[in-house]
């Protein structure tokens, strides 16, 4: 694992880091033991193997900086520091969820965190990001407008619709592809031609590069790389995350597209216990400092479980209620 | 901790434990694959939900039709007592579906004109100093005057700026406001359709123009599921205060791929309001209060009545509420209701009908959705009569749907059946005859008005 990032945090930033991509971890497997207990419907995309994308960028990010994602959006709501007990609520579909139980797994919004969902058709949040930047700029506001796609959305056409808009408009946008290798079963190679997937985006004149995605730190360096970019530049950029998804696309994933023995090989890089080791052994941080951040995580899972289930259904009232303002 | 068999599908009720991949004993991590189970669609790995030892196996590889939730295997963890108090609170916790739900909906069903806050009315009864102009001059008007008062509006579509507007609606704009108010964009619906929507969802408050409705199916996603679904799906938390306007219905002569009404496709969701005048003077006060308007607009124009001319307001308050239909015709026999460029052939087949003997209550609906129901249900208990017209096919159509609202409510009332002039079920022909075919016209117009008379 690449160590030392030439943006220096102190331990105690990467500790808070590391916390944030633990508490990511442990709230999804949280999720999926619910959903196996039938508590939790529908579709769940669980964001377990990709924790290290979502905080490293994070570790960029002003808080007035907005963000949008897809469906696969627990570790994203969580990142921007919505609290897990009204994110668990919205996957119970309950009063207390995050958009009152009426969004569901894949739509939670919030404003106050700058996080614009949420958004289940593929590809979809892309324009609408890039509208947001150009909110942004239209503003003046120093703002970045950060956008997460997946592998499989890099294929649909209003995506390069929105790549031309932000090009042509200058506008403050930071792509972030999460390729983790796969759209549902289809492996890349069977979605994509060409090369990489961030050159689709160079014939628009956006910059870009390809990162290890599994690494919090090379995360963090091109994060901020890309940051700096923007802000210097006024132009959009693009990354390609190298991730990998641990857990099924969705819960009723059989996963026969892929050998046990690839995934087992990823879990060797795990992104989670990659990082908790380098705290380690790189940074000397104690074993019992980190110990302690996981157990305080661990019981605060609980809490929120308990939070979950015991937040009451919503208002019968609601189904009509905020179909139109 | 017990490990319960897990719904691995959302369809799954029973499964069969085909094969232990741990032994009692064996220390696990989470996410640790403990055993294969076959569901009614795959076989699908069971993953362990903590860290912690395999205590005991409570059921044997080659078990088969375990119902969901059965304890199957027993797994200690640290903090124990902590997870036996959550798993009484998961077994206690409410079903997904709470009883007698369906009677209390039934109690509490809400018309579409309570969901939306109350409009400002009575602006009509000012003494305006009016002008006459068309309908282009009025929306040119509406959005300069809108764009004036709030710095938050701005334009963008294909051709707006400096070509001064496919159909010069919006001509000198970019020279008042400049080209980050007034964009032209490239030709990407999809893309500048969503681009508008996010920037609508940050709080701007565009006005989104096609340059005909034909093409906002290429963002029909956009507007469907990103526009409409948004304040819902976020529990109130995001709305989107945005405006999508163009022509709307047959122009002339243009073919099948350019002349069609998507009045009843954007009437059909919810979280979309749908306009659509058919003068100048609505044209002006509704599309300023459709800017105004914290919701999304679908505002359909109608390329024939561009030119058409009539008196309106020139000051900056006239405003016409969303969701008020106009009586521009009063009588006592038969109610006619029209919308967009259908008023203008109701109006055309008039001198006809008056020569029947017969006087209508002639309705512009001018909000097709929300819809003035009170209105409409006072005419058609005075006339027991109604014709509907509509330029858009009539197959699942808003007509369809508008002569159910009036049955349903107004039943006792009618004294003859429910007649619809829509657009005949075929594509828009080219040729000259055919299309005037295509749309409803005078003669059908008359006729109609004489079946539900029962006038020779
Ligand atoms: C327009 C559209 N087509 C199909 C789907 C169904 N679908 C949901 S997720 C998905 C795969 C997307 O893969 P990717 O973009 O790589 O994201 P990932 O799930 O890997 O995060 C598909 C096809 C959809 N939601 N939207
Ligand atoms: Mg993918």
């Amino acid at each position: 694992m690449d160590k030392k990032t030439s943006n220096s945090f102190s331990n105690d930033q990467l500790l808070k880091f590391y916390e944030k991509m633990f508490l990511i971890r442990k709230f999804e497997e949280k999720a999926a033991q619910l959903y196996g207990a039938g508590k939790i419907g529908g579709f769940c995309h669980l964001y377990i193997g990709q924790e290290a994308v979502v905080i490293g960028i994070l570790s960029s990010i002003n808080s007035e900086d907005t963000v949008i994602t897809a469906y696969r959006d627990h570790g994203h709501i969580l990142a921007r520091g919505v609290d897990p007990k009204l994110v668990m609520s919205e996957l119970t579909g309950r009063k207390d969820g995050i958009s009152k139980g009426k969004g569901g797994s894949m739509h939670m919004f919030s404003k106050a965190n700058r996080f614009y969902g949420g958004h289940g058709i593929v590809g979809a949040q892309v324009p609408l990001g890039v509208g947001i930047g150009f909110a942004h700029k239209y503003r003046n506001e120093k703002k970045i407008s950060r956008v997460y796609l997946g592998d499989g959305a890099m294929s649909n056409g209003q995506v390069f619709e929105a790549f031309n808009l932000a090009s042509l408009w200058q506008l403050p946008v930071l792509f972030i592809i999460e390729n983790n290798k796969y759209g549902m079963g289809t492996s890349i190679g069977r979605s994509a031609a060409g090369n990489d997937l961030f050159e689709r985006a160079t014939v628009f004149d956006i910059e870009g590069e390809k990162v290890d995605g599994m690494n919090f730190f090379t995360v963090s360096d091109a994060a901020i790389r890309a940051r700096d970019y923007i802000n210097n530049n006024s132009k959009p950029y693009i990354i390609e995350m190298d991730t990998y998804r641990f857990r099924g696309h969705s819960m009723s994933d059989p996963g026969l597209y892929r050998t046990k023995d690839e995934v087992n090989k990823m879990k060797e890089i795990d992104p989670v216990l990659m990082m908790k080791e380098t705290l380690l052994k790189e940074f000397k941080i104690e074993e019992d400092t980190i110990k302690d951040i996981e157990s305080n995580i661990k019981r605060q899972i609980k809490d929120v479980e308990k939070f979950s289930l015991e937040s009451p259904l919503p208002d019968i009232k609601d189904l009509f209620t905020e179909v139109y303002l | 901790m017990k490990i319960l068999l897990p719904a691995l599908s959302p369809t799954m009720e029973t499964g069969n434990i085909v094969k232990w991949l741990v032994k009692e004993g064996d220390e696990v991590l989470s996410g640790d694959i403990l055993a294969e189970i076959e569901t009614d669609k795959a076989t699908m790995e069971l993953e362990s939900p903590d860290d912690g030892k395999i205590e005991k196996i409570l059921v044997k590889e080659g078990s088969e039709n375990i119902s969901v939730n059965s304890e199957i295997a027993l797994l200690t963890v640290e903090g124990e007592e902590i997870e036996e108090k959550i798993e009484k609170t998961i077994e206690s916790a409410p079903p997904v579906i709470p009883n007698g739900s369906e009677k209390n909906i039934k109690e509490i069903n809400i018309s579409m004109s309570s969901l939306l806050k109350e409009q400002s009315d009575g602006m009509e009864l000012k003494n305006w100093s009016e002008k006459e102009i068309t309908m282009r001059e009025a929306l040119n008007q509406a959005i300069e005057e809108e764009m004036n008062l709030d710095k938050d509006v701005f334009l963008l579509g294909e051709e707006v700026a400096e070509y001064d507007g496919a159909y010069k609606v919006t001509q000198g704009l970019l020279d008042k406001f400049g080209s980050k108010r007034v964009l032209d964009t490239p030709i990407s619906e999809h893309g500048f359709t969503g681009l508008a929507i996010g920037a609508a969802m940050s709080g701007l408050k565009p006005i989104c123009e096609f340059m005909t409705f034909n093409f906002s199916m290429q963002a029909i996603d956009q507007i469907v599921n990103s526009a409409a679904k948004s304040l819902y799906m976020s529990g109130g938390e995001i709305n989107v205060p945005i405006v999508f306007r163009g022509p709307n219905g047959a122009a002339a002569r243009v073919g099948a791929q350019h002349s069609q009404c998507f009045i009843s496709w954007f009437s059909h969701i919810p979280g979309l309001l749908v306009v659509a005048p058919s003068n100048a003077r609505d044209a002006k006060g509704l599309l300023k209060s459709s800017i105004r308007n914290p919701n999304p607009v679908v505002f359909l124009e109608h390329e024939l009545l561009y030119k058409e001319k009539s008196n309106v307001p020139e000051e900056n308050d006239f405003l016409i509420p969303i969701g008020k239909a106009n009586l521009i015709k009063e009588g006592s026999d038969v109610t006619i209701i029209g919308f967009s460029m259908s008023v203008q052939r109701i109006l055309n087949a008039l001198p006809s009908i008056e020569k029947l003997g017969i006087k209508p209550d002639i309705i512009d609906l001018r909000s097709i959705k929300p819809l003035d129901e009170d209105l409409i249900y006072k005419s058609v208990k005075k006339t027991n009569r109604v014709v509907i017209v509509e330029d858009g096919w009539g197959n699942t159509s808003f007509g369809s749907h508008l002569s159910y609202l009036i049955q349903s409510n107004c039943f006792d009332y009618l004294d003859s059946e429910i007649i619809k002039v829509s657009g005949k079920d075929v594509p828009m022909p080219y040729a000259e005859n055919l299309e005037k075919l295509a749309l409803p016209n005078t003669d059908e117009i008359t006729s109609a008005v004489k079946k539900v008379s029962y006038t020779k």
